[in-house]
This record gives C-alpha cells, sequence and structure tokens, in this order.
C-alpha cells in the first residue's frame, strides 16, 4: 500500500481508465506482451516501406536461396560468407563436391522455390494476417458474447439462441464455404474490388464461424452469476437489465471472454490459410503467414527457415496478445486491482 | 544408416539363394508382401461404377480386358489369344465388327472357367441406361455383343468403326463374371455392395478385406494362369494423405513399396529420392496442362450471354496478335522445370504423342521472346498506357486467369503472371477448388465449362491411342451454352467450319497414317489459330521401392498393368 | 431438473429435423459436384448420365424425403433386424442410405471407421484432459510462477502452430531422421487393419498412436488448460475463497473442492463441445497420418460432393452436438446449485 499522502494527491487526477493503466503498467508480462505486439504492427505496416523489395516478384534465379544465418554453420568461412556471400562453397557429403551455398544480402532471410523475397513476404502477410485475425477475433467475440449474455440472462431466449448455436456447430463448414463462395463472393469483389471484397467475406466467414463455443463458455458462466447476490442485490433495487449487464455481468466473464480472444487470433490466423485453399481466400500469389507457413510445410526438410520465420511471428502474436489480455483481465479486476 | 542397408542387402541376397537352391520352379507367392500407396482412396472396386483412376488401378490387379496396351503405346492380347485386326480377319471389311477369341484355359479366381458368356455379359452390364456405367464411351456405337462359341465373341458396331479397339481393351474395360454379377444389372448395380468390394476376377491378385476409402487387402489368386506368379502372396493398397507424404513413405521412411501420382515439387521429390530407399520413375503419355483461351465475351455485363457465342467475341482475346504474344511470351522450359521436374517437357503442341500424331510446325513458342512479344502488340496498335498495361480504344489487356488449386498449378500462374506483366498484360489470379472447377454444377459460376474467365488453365488428355474423340472436342457443337446445359469439351469456344469438316473426314478414315495426318492438320489449325496455349507436356510420376523389382510405368493403361511381374530382389 | 431434461429432449426433435434439413439444403446448393473428380477421359453426356443415375435429376424436397425415410426408418429397421435376426417387412428390397462413391450402406461405412477414430482422436481427447486439467489449476494457483510461465508460453504456442505442421514435424524426426530399427521410430501411416491380439501387437498399435494423438492432445490441451487457468483465477480471487482458508479447511480441500468445481463451468462446455468432435474426426490429423477415420470419411464425402455420407455424417454429428450441450446444461445444475432452469 502508498502512503496515505500520495493517495491524496493522487486522488485529484483518478479515473477508472487511469487506475487501469497504473495497475496494467505493473504487469510485467502485458507490458513485454505490448512492445513486442507494437514491434511487429509498426514492421507490418512500415516494413515494406523499408524493405522495398515486392513481395510478389519472382526472382527464379534466386531460387530457394537460403537466410543469411546458415553463414553461422559454414565453420571457417563464417565471416566471409557475411561480407562477400555468393562466394561461399561447402563441402557436400552426399554429392562428394564442394557446392555453393545459396545466400545473399538481396534477400537475408531467404526466398521461396520461385524466389520471392520471404522478408518482403513476411512483411506483406504480416498486415493481412494480422488485420484478418483481430478484425475476425473481434467479430466472433462481439457475436459470442452478445449470444452468450442473452441467452444466459434472458431465460426466454435461452432456448432459441441456444438452438441456433447448436445448429451453427452442427453445420458442416467445407460446403457451407463453398455455397458462400458460390453466392457473395462476385458480388463482394464488384462492390468492393478484389482485396477489400476478399478481406470482408473472410473475415465474415471466420467471424459467423465461429463464435458459437465462446456463446456457450459465456452463456454458462452468467446462468451461475445471475444467481449470486450482488446481481439479486442489484435486481432488487431496480436496476435495468442493461445496466446489470455492463456493470455486473460483463466485467465478472471477462475472463473467459479474453482466453476465447486469444484462441481466436490463432485460429483466424491459420483458418485464413485454410480458406485460400478452397479458392475462397485471398488470391494465390497474395502472402499470408498462414500461406507462407502451409506452403513452407512442403519444404521442412530442405528449407526449415521458410516454416520457422512465419510461424514465429504467429506465435509470437498469440503469445503478446494472450499476455495484453491477461494484463488487461488483471487490471479490470477490481479486487486484483486494490491489492 | 550404411550398415543396415548392408546388412538387409546380405539378407535378402541369402535369402534369394535359398530360394534359388529349392528349385528352378519359381513358385507363386514367394516374396511375401507388397505395399502400394495411392494418395486417394479406393472407393469400390469395380471400375464400372467410378471412373476414377485409383479405383480403375486397384480394381485392375483383380480385372482383366482381353487386350492391354504395353508401356510404348501398342496394343497386346491381354485373356485374348491375338489382337483382331483386317488382315487376320478379326475386323469385318467393312469396319462394323470385331471377333475376339478368348485364351482357352482361364479360370476365375474360384476356378470356374472364363468362357464368351461373361464377355457378353459384361457389355450388357455397361450398355445397360439404368446402371449408371461410367465406362460407356468404351462401348460407343456398339450394336450388339454376341457370343458365337464358348470362346469367340463378336462386337457389332451400327456404323464403321476405323479403331474398333474400344470395348474389353484397356484397364477402364475388364471383364467382369456373368455369375457373380447377374443380379446386379441396370438399378440394381449399386446396391450390390459384395459383389462391388469383391468382384472375382482372372488377375493375379483376389480380395481379402475391403475398407472402402481406406485400405484394400488382396491375395495371391490360386487359380492365375501362370503358377510361378504373382511373386508376392499379398498385397496392400492404402489410401489417403497428400502425395508429398505418399513420396515420402516409399523414398524417405521405406514403409511402402510403390506410390502412386506425386506431383508435388521436383526438388522436394529429387531430394526424397536422394535418401536412397527407392527410385523416382516417370513416363509421358498425351496429357498436357494448357491454358484455354476464351473467344467470347466473359463480362458480368452480359449475364445469360456471358462466355457464349451469342455473348460475342472477347474484348482483346478475339484478336490473334494478343494471343500470339501471350503465347511466346511465356518460357515453357522453365514452367516444365520448376513445376514438373523430370515429369515434364515443354510443348507447343495440344498433341504432343504418340510419335505419329506430334507436329512439329509450331515451335515457335518453345523459345520465350519478350522482345517478340511487345514488338507484336505494338505492332497490332496496343500501347502502353501510364501504368505500363497496354489498351486500345478503351480496353485494357488484363486478364482473369483461373484454375484449380494445386500447388505446382499456382506456381505456374505467378510465373506467367510475370512474364505477361512483362509485355504490358495485367493479371488477376483465381484458384477454385477442384471439386468445383471440374464438377460442372448448374448453379455454379466457377466451373471450367462456364468459364466465367479470359483464361484457364488444366491438363486434358486422351485415353488409349486414339484421338479422335479428342480432336471433336474442338467441333461447333461441342461448345458449352446454356442451350445444352453447359455440358461440352470446347472451353474456348472455338468455332471453324474447316476443322469441322476435318473431324468428319477423321471419322471416315481407316489408315492409320492418313489418321495422323489429319490429326496434325486439326492439331495445327488449333495453335495456330491460338485457340489454346499448350504449356508442358505432363508425364505421369511414380515411385518405387529400390527392392521392388519389374515395375514398368504405363501411361496408356493401368498403371498396375504389370503386377504379376513384379518381384522382391534387390 | 428431471422435468427441463424431458422437455429438452422433447424439444430436440424438431431441432434435429430442423437443423437436418438446413444441412441438406446447404449440401444442396454447394456448387461441388460427384463427377468433379473423374478423369477428363470421361465426356460430359457420360457425366450427366452419372448424375441422373444418383437421382440428382429429382427435386430437392423429393431427395431430402428419401433421405428421412431412408435414415429414420429404413436404417433403424435394418438395425434391429440384424440384431434380432428377423425380417420386419420387405427388409430384402429396404433402401438403405448408400454413399455415391462406395454405393455401399453408409452406416456401415461409420462403423467401419470407428475403431480408429475412437482410438487415435478418443485417446487424444483423454490425454489432452489428463494433461490440460493439472496445468490449468497448477499454472492458476501458481500464478506468474516459472511453472505458469512456461505452461502459458508451451499452450500458447501449441495452440498457434497447426497441426498440418507438427504432423509433418514429427514425421520428418520420428520417421525420416531416426533409423528404422531405432526404438524410437515411429511408422508414419497407420494400418487400420492391424489387431491387437497381444503384448507386440498392443505395442505396435501404441506405436503408430503415439504421434497422431500427440498432435491432437497438444493442441487441445492449449485451449483447456487455458479456460481452466483463466477460471481458477477468477474464482481464488472471491471471498469464498478467503472465508474457507479462515475457518481453516486444508488448502488442498479449498483448492481442489471449493474452487475447482467452482471453476469447471467453462471447461465443462469446452469437454462438452469436443466429445462431438472425438467422432466428428480430426481431418487434418487423420489425413497426414492416414489414420482414415471419420474426418477423413467425411473430407472425401466432400470432396466428391457424396451427399447422402456428407448429410449422414454431419446429421450423427449434430444429433451428438444437441445431446452433449443438453449434458452439459445439466451438468451446469450439478456443479452449481443455484443454477435452475425451471
Amino acid at each position: 500500500m502508498t502512503s496515505a499522502d500520495n493517495t491524496q494527491v493522487e486522488a485529484k487526477n483518478r479515473s477508472l481508465w487511469g487506475d487501469v493503466w497504473s495497475q496494467f503498467r505493473t504487469h510485467k508480462g502485458a507490458m513485454l506482451g505490448m512492445i513486442v505486439f507494437a514491434i511487429i504492427l509498426f514492421g507490418v505496416t512500415a516494413g515494406p516501406f523499408l524493405w522495398k523489395t515486392d513481395p510478389q516478384y519472382l526472382d527464379i534465379r534466386a531460387k530457394n536461396t537460403f537466410p543469411m544465418v546458415s553463414c553461422f554453420f559454414t565453420g571457417s568461412q563464417m565471416a566471409q560468407c557475411f561480407t562477400d556471400p555468393t562466394s561461399i562453397k561447402f563441402f557436400d557429403p552426399d554429392a562428394e563436391v564442394l557446392e555453393r551455398i545459396k545466400v545473399s544480402w538481396a534477400h537475408p532471410i531467404g526466398t521461396d522455390q520461385l524466389g520471392r523475397d520471404l522478408l518482403a513476404q513476411l512483411l506483406q502477410g504480416g498486415r493481412v494476417s494480422l488485420a484478418v485475425g483481430m478484425t475476425a477475433m473481434l467479430l466472433s467475440l462481439v457475436l459470442g458474447t452478445v449470444v452468450g449474455v442473452v441467452a444466459g440472462y434472458f431465460k426466454r431466449l435461452d432456448g432459441p439462441l441456444m438452438r441456433a448455436t447448436d445448429l451453427f456447430l452442427a453445420l458442416p463448414l467445407l460446403p457451407l464455404l463453398l455455397v458462400i463462395i458460390m453466392l457473395f463472393r462476385d458480388t463482394l469483389r464488384n462492390a468492393f474490388g478484389p482485396e477489400t471484397g476478399i478481406f470482408l467475406l473472410i473475415v465474415f466467414i471466420i467471424g459467423i464461424t465461429s463464435w458459437m463455443q465462446t456463446a456457450r463458455i459465456v452463456r454458462g458462466d452468467v446462468l451461475a452469476l445471475k444467481e449470486r447476490e450482488f446481481i439479486l442485490a442489484a435486481n432488487s433495487i431496480g436496476t435495468p437489465s442493461n445496466r446489470i449487464i455492463t456493470r455486473h455481468i460483463l466485467p465478472n466473464i471477462l475472463s473467459p471472454i479474453m482466453v476465447s480472444a486469444t484462441l481466436g487470433v490463432a485460429t483466424a490466423i491459420i483458418t485464413e490459410s485454410a480458406l485460400s485453399f478452397l479458392g475462397l481466400g485471398f488470391p494465390s500469389d497474395f502472402p499470408t503467414w498462414g500461406r507462407l507457413l502451409f506452403d513452407g510445410t512442403t519444404f521442412i526438410q530442405q528449407s526449415p527457415a521458410r516454416v520457422i520465420w512465419p510461424g514465429l511471428a504467429i506465435s509470437l502474436t498469440v503469445l503478446s496478445v494472450n499476455f495484453i489480455g491477461d494484463g488487461l483481465r488483471d487490471a479490470l479486476d477490481p479486487r486484483i486491482r486494490g491489492r | 544408416m550404411k550398415l543396415t542397408h548392408f546388412v538387409a542387402a546380405s539378407l535378402s541376397v541369402a535369402l534369394m539363394s535359398s530360394s534359388a537352391l529349392a528349385g528352378s520352379h519359381l513358385a507363386q507367392g514367394r516374396d511375401g508382401n507388397v505395399n502400394i500407396i495411392y494418395w486417394q482412396a479406393v472407393s469400390i472396386l469395380n471400375p464400372f461404377l467410378s471412373g476414377g483412376t485409383k479405383d480403375i488401378d486397384a480394381s485392375n490387379l483383380i480385372l482383366e480386358p482381353l487386350a492391354r496396351y504395353d508401356q510404348d503405346g501398342n496394343m497386346i492380347p491381354w485373356l485374348a489369344t491375338e489382337i483382331p485386326t483386317v488382315e487376320n480377319g478379326g475386323v469385318a471389311e467393312d469396319l462394323t465388327s470385331i471377333t475376339w477369341n478368348i485364351t482357352p484355359g482361364i479360370k476365375w479366381s474360384d476356378g470356374t472357367p472364363l468362357t464368351a458368356a461373361d464377355v457378353v455379359f459384361t457389355a450388357e452390364y455397361c450398355m445397360n441406361e439404368d446402371g449408371g456405367c461410367q465406362q460407356t464411351t468404351s462401348f460407343s456405337d456398339v450394336e450388339s455383343v454376341v457370343a458365337d462359341d464358348d470362346l469367340t465373341v463378336t462386337v457389332k458396331f451400327s456404323k464403321p468403326k476405323p479403331f474398333p479397339y474400344g470395348p474389353f481393351v484397356g484397364g477402364t474395360s475388364p471383364i467382369i463374371q456373368a455369375a457373380q454379377f447377374k443380379d446386379c444389372v441396370g438399378a440394381e448395380a449399386p446396391n450390390c455392395t459384395e459383389q462391388n468390394f469383391n468382384p472375382i476376377g482372372t488377375g493375379p491378385f483376389k480380395v481379402d478385406e475391403f475398407r472402402a476409402n481406406d485400405v484394400v487387402t488382396m491375395v495371391a489368386n490360386p487359380n492365375y494362369r501362370d503358377p510361378s506368379k504373382p511373386a508376392f502372396a499379398s498385397l496392400t493398397f492404402k489410401g489417403g494423405g497428400d502425395a508429398a507424404s505418399a513420396a515420402r513413405a516409399v523414398l524417405e521412411t521405406g514403409e511402402f513399396d510403390y506410390a502412386w501420382n506425386l506431383q508435388i515439387d521436383p526438388t522436394v521429390l529429387s531430394d526424397m529420392a536422394a535418401a536412397g530407399n527407392g527410385t523416382v520413375i516417370s513416363a509421358f503419355g498425351t496429357a498436357v496442362e494448357r491454358l484455354m483461351v476464351n473467344m467470347t465475351n466473359p463480362s458480368a455485363d452480359l449475364g445469360e450471354k456471358r462466355s457464349t457465342l451469342e455473348g460475342g467475341p472477347h474484348p482483346f482475346l478475339s484478336d490473334p496478335a494478343v494471343r500470339r504474344a501471350l503465347s511466346i511470351a511465356i518460357d515453357r522450359d522453365l514452367l516444365a522445370e520448376v513445376g514438373y521436374g523430370a515429369a515434364g517437357t515443354a510443348t507447343c503442341n495440344v498433341v504432343p504423342a504418340p510419335a505419329i500424331y506430334a507436329s512439329d510446325a509450331n515451335d515457335e513458342c518453345l523459345v520465350q521472346n519478350i522482345e517478340l512479344a511487345n514488338q507484336i502488340l505494338d505492332d497490332a496498335g496496343w500501347a502502353r498506357g501510364a501504368d505500363g498495361i497496354r489498351e486500345k480504344d478503351g480496353v485494357r489487356l488484363s486478364i482473369l486467369y483461373q484454375t484449380s488449386t494445386n500447388a505446382v498449378r499456382q506456381d505456374t500462374q505467378a510465373l506467367i503472371k510475370q512474364w505477361w506483366a512483362e509485355i504490358g498484360v495485367e493479371t488477376e489470379l483465381k484458384n477454385i477448388d477442384a471439386a468445383v472447377f471440374f464438377g460442372g454444377d448448374q448453379s455454379s459460376p466457377d466451373t471450367f465449362q462456364k468459364f466465367y474467365a479470359d483464361i484457364e488453365m488444366y491438363t486434358n488428355l486422351f485415353d488409349g491411342t486414339d484421338p479422335e474423340a479428342y480432336m471433336n472436342s474442338w467441333t461447333c457443337g461441342e461448345i458449352p451454352s446454356p442451350e445444352n446445359n453447359w455440358l461440352g469439351s470446347n472451353m474456348p469456344r472455338y468455332c471453324n467450319a474447316e476443322y469441322d469438316a476435318l473431324a468428319a473426314e477423321l471419322s471416315e478414315t481407316a489408315a492409320i497414317e492418313d489418321r495422323a495426318r489429319i490429326v496434325r492438320q486439326m492439331n495445327d489449325m488449333l495453335m495456330s489459330e491460338g485457340a489454346m496455349i499448350p504449356l508442358v507436356h505432363r508425364g505421369r510420376v511414380s515411385a518405387h521401392a529400390n527392392s521392388l523389382n519389374g515395375v514398368i510405368l504405363n501411361t496408356w493403361d493401368s498403371e498396375t498393368w504389370n503386377v504379376a511381374d513384379w518381384t522382391r530382389g534387390e | 431438473m428431471l422435468n427441463y431434461t424431458i422437455r429438452r429432449l422433447m424439444f430436440t426433435i424438431p431441432t434435429l429435423l430442423f437443423i437436418s434439413f438446413v444441412i441438406f439444403l446447404i449440401l444442396d446448393m454447394a456448387p461441388n459436384d460427384p463427377t468433379g473428380n473423374l478423369p477428363m477421359t470421361i465426356p460430359p453426356e457420360v457425366r450427366e448420365k452419372i448424375r441422373i443415375s444418383l437421382g440428382l435429376d429429382s427435386p430437392m424436397y423429393v431427395r431430402y424425403l428419401l433421405w428421412c425415410k431412408q435414415f429414420f426408418i429404413n436404417e433403424p429397421l435394418n438395425l434391429i433386424g440384424e440384431w434380432f435376426n428377423v425380417c420386419i417387412g420387405a427388409c430384402e428390397d429396404r433402401l438403405r442410405v448408400r454413399s455415391w462413391a462406395t454405393r455401399s450402406p453408409v452406416v456401415d461405412l461409420i462403423a467401419e471407421r470407428m475403431p480408429q477414430t475412437l482410438w487415435v482422436v478418443g485417446m487424444s481427447y483423454v490425454v489432452s484432459i489428463v494433461i490440460a486439467l493439472p496445468i490449468g489449476v497448477i499454472s492458476a494457483y501458481k500464478q506468474y510462477s516459472w511453472f505458469d510461465q512456461v505452461g502459458t508460453f508451451v499452450s500458447m504456442v501449441g495452440f498457434s502452430i497447426p497441426t498440418f505442421f507438427t504432423g509433418v514435424m514429427l514425421i520428418v524426426i520420428f520417421s525420416v531422421w531416426v533409423p528404422n530399427d531405432s526404438i524410437f521410430w515411429l511408422p508414419s501411416i497407420y494400418d487400420t487393419t492391424h489387431q491387437v491380439t497381444d503384448w507386440p501387437s498392443f505395442w505396435f498399435q501404441m506405436r503408430q498412436m503415439v504421434m497422431p494423438v500427440m498432435v491432437l492432445a497438444l493442441y487441445n490441451a492449449a485451449q483447456l488448460s487455458r479456460f481452466m487457468r483463466a477460471s481458477m483465477l477468477d474464482n481464488l480471487s472471491q471471498d469464498y475463497v478467503r472465508t474457507a482458508r479462515a475457518k481453516g479447511l486444508k488448502e488442498k480441500t479449498v483448492l481442489l473442492v471449493h474452487v475447482l468445481r467452482n471453476s469447471m463451468i467453462p471447461v465443462v462446455t469446452v469437454i462438452a463441445l469436443s466429445v462431438p468432435q472425438v467422432f466428428g474426426g480430426a481431418i487434418i490429423t487423420e489425413q497426414i497420418f492416414r489414420v482414415n477415420g471419420l474426418g477423413q470419411l467425411l473430407i472425401i464425402g466432400i470432396q466428391g460432393a457424396d451427399i447422402p455420407l456428407v448429410q449422414t455424417l454431419t446429421f450423427v454429428f449434430a444429433v451428438l452436438i444437441v445431446l452433449f450441450n443438453l449434458v452439459a446444461d445439466i451438468l451446469y445444475g450439478l456443479l452449481d446449485p443455484r443454477i435452475r432452469y425451471d
């Protein structure tokens, strides 16, 4: 506890959000997550302006270039490898010949099988993946929470809403996606252009096919919460339902929502890559992290770097969102905030 | 690893010498079990109820035709004594009938003899209207099939057939047993699960257990005509997964002996082969990966008339200069190298094989020439706009380029997009799930028949060695349109009276040299007009373990055609 | 509670009928086609004939009613007939729901695939629950300890790396790099015909299950442990925990009886939602290791537009979802007696 004097001085400027922020700042993990996330965000927004290689340009002569880190494995030639990468040869025990190891500063983390620069793809792909991941997660979160809270709180709506949830859970995903593409792809493409149109379609699809679990979890928690004393008390003094929900219910179900949010980002980023396989995602030469990871999996033995970088990018994003969520939850919990 | 190899090698040498000592007569089933992996699983073992390659290849281990094609595309007698021809009197002078003689003494795996009645029954089974037979093309124009005696069958055609080898030839048209299938004709055909899953055949193997869409286990047929074959006592035919892991199972982990259709990145495949467990084999048939050029206008504004002749010609692809420029801007050798490796060569023909049908009149496009392509477009009046994209009279050279979803195809798309950008053509790529793209569903806008795009890419081929039906694909009557429910195979909507006349002439010509000349002429006509832009002559790629001997990859027939000759060795 | 259960069960029937209709509608509208994967050498006219022979030319509602009749009347009758070895009505001619690709009864296909799906997918859920619950509980109890941090890290990475990648990675490590004769070598392809009869065959079964089970368990455990941890954290700071400690209850009792029970609601939801998924199979993992269970059956059916197969599988799946959500609702009531439905 701080001294009484300090509390007095600070009290003037204290607001709820100021409190939340100061609590949030003390959470080391959350701050770290915030910094990492900011770096990623900066990388994908400003990165393509700093690293000007076109992610779609095929430099076919430079295909399957290794990342510069492979220089660390060239032993005595390491220094030469970093200064003059094209000159390096190493002994290939299988073929029993000296082979040129393909590294180049023009492609610091390597290229794919058609010679597209991985760094540029990673930076460009991050924009889409982050945008899809965040928006789709928010959409599914809002949908799930609204359905869950309404179903849990208003007994009359519980039956219909939960049966609708059952319906959505039961729908066969792939045929549903094919139907959605058929019905909406060309319309959206004409209305918003190929990229925005497909972006909206993808976010919509991921959003409406992934809210059900959140809804069920939230509803379960609300059902239990509704019978607690403080809600009964609020009810008995005539607090209107919407106020009870926003003031008393929502803050208390924040934990599962935060977990859903974190998991939702990862799911959305991965799902996006799966969608492109049905011909429903972005055009095939449009990089995204999920797509890079999927394409790289085939080359896992040839150039592991192709799976490591996008895998790392996705994991770091999800981890940082997770820690931010943790910090936010702690900061918003008045019982912890006081401590 | 090295040591393991040595031990395995010496062991197998020991085994071989001991079996050699046992006697000169080689017994059936001496080599144990052989494992085959197909990355598409077998759904049914009745080739008449499924046209899928995986189902036909699996059923060919059990069922056999009267004659087959060998690896060079020559016809060889299989259950018949010889190939009927006009010379040996097997084919009537007027080309309306063909008579097959069945080799005496062939038995079904249940011990009963194969007779002409079985052959007749097979034809009745497939030609039944209600049966949903998927191989009716083999029986086209067949009027009747009659048994002259126990071992002779005559097929009568409703019109002269210059190429009468449709029925009972090749893996898609094998003989089934009349006694087993007698209650399964017509509408009953799909309900005979037991028969469809466990057909009795004359082939080297018979079914032990069938698990649909998963795995088939087979054992050697004790009544097989050659008592020393097959060398394997049992066979496992596993399905599912993807091509890369199938290749890995043969080439790297050594769990399987044979893997089918390994369409994966060539560098990955060759790296896997470097592990030393197996060999990648390839052979060329007639398959050509090509771009179809839409000669009609696919603009969405046309509504119902979209991509039909009534909708009018394409705004810019109807210009021959544009089609030629698009074609020569492509580096086909690079496409073949990057996407297909040893299993692809650059081609400028839609009929690249067999040799007598292959034309060499179109080889201009084999060499990429961006400069010339630019020149052609400049001369034709297509000038570059501010963004580098050419346009003329307000028409921009902007192409929507669609294909099915497949890693190699998407790589090809990306490469072609870049070359076209160099000649001032803008490309938007689109890929569609194969089941939708090739599905032909009336309500879907994304089918390859509807062709609501400017360019589309896929592979087509013809079975066996006769291209007549294939060449007919590009006659005016084959143009898909709403009137014929989009059924038709003339995707470019190419319509030329001269071409149709050649097609008619082909159907009446019998001499092989004349047929070849006409086919070459038709091919050249299609190529010079640029209705299609061929890219790569594609081969089949498969892999077998080094210990599996006798594999001969055959693109003219089923891949499992000579499984009876497969043996285990080192 | 009994009243509630009965009422819910009654309501289940129209719900399921409606769901089955919506599923059929979607499958019918989907643009994929049963002839889509046939070789190009089969001409369009023959394809059209194949479609007609499959009954695709009749109107949608006729096909739906036919499916209803086959599934709700013929299949149960057939099942009863097989169990009691009796023939009810025209048992020989009774039309069963048949898959278009294999022309065999769908119910038999499902039964054939049940063992491998339950072995692999079922086992992976058991493993993930066994791993995740303790991790979640300990992570919450010792929040921000090294155990919690490592647990968070592993589960988040585990969740964000998709199974298509982990599966291939495990195969490369344990089937390719590890020599064939090593004890650590694991088969990359699952043998569905393998029968467990003795210890060596049981050992083989275990070995071929290790990789697919681990891939799936890692993914599911990550999710489950996060929900467990979050829910525990919520409850650990509640007043009743302080009260329980104050009245001198053992820490173990406080944690495992009071807190755990109250934290189970989201976890029960996640588990209840995942039981139908066990039966739905794991599409990607089954493909990679060729387990060829229900997930692979479903995906093959979808790729081949095998409507009767996909419809039946999806409907069975829907029945399980509805039932297990009902089970979850009843469990809520048992876990927290304050929740009342009547």
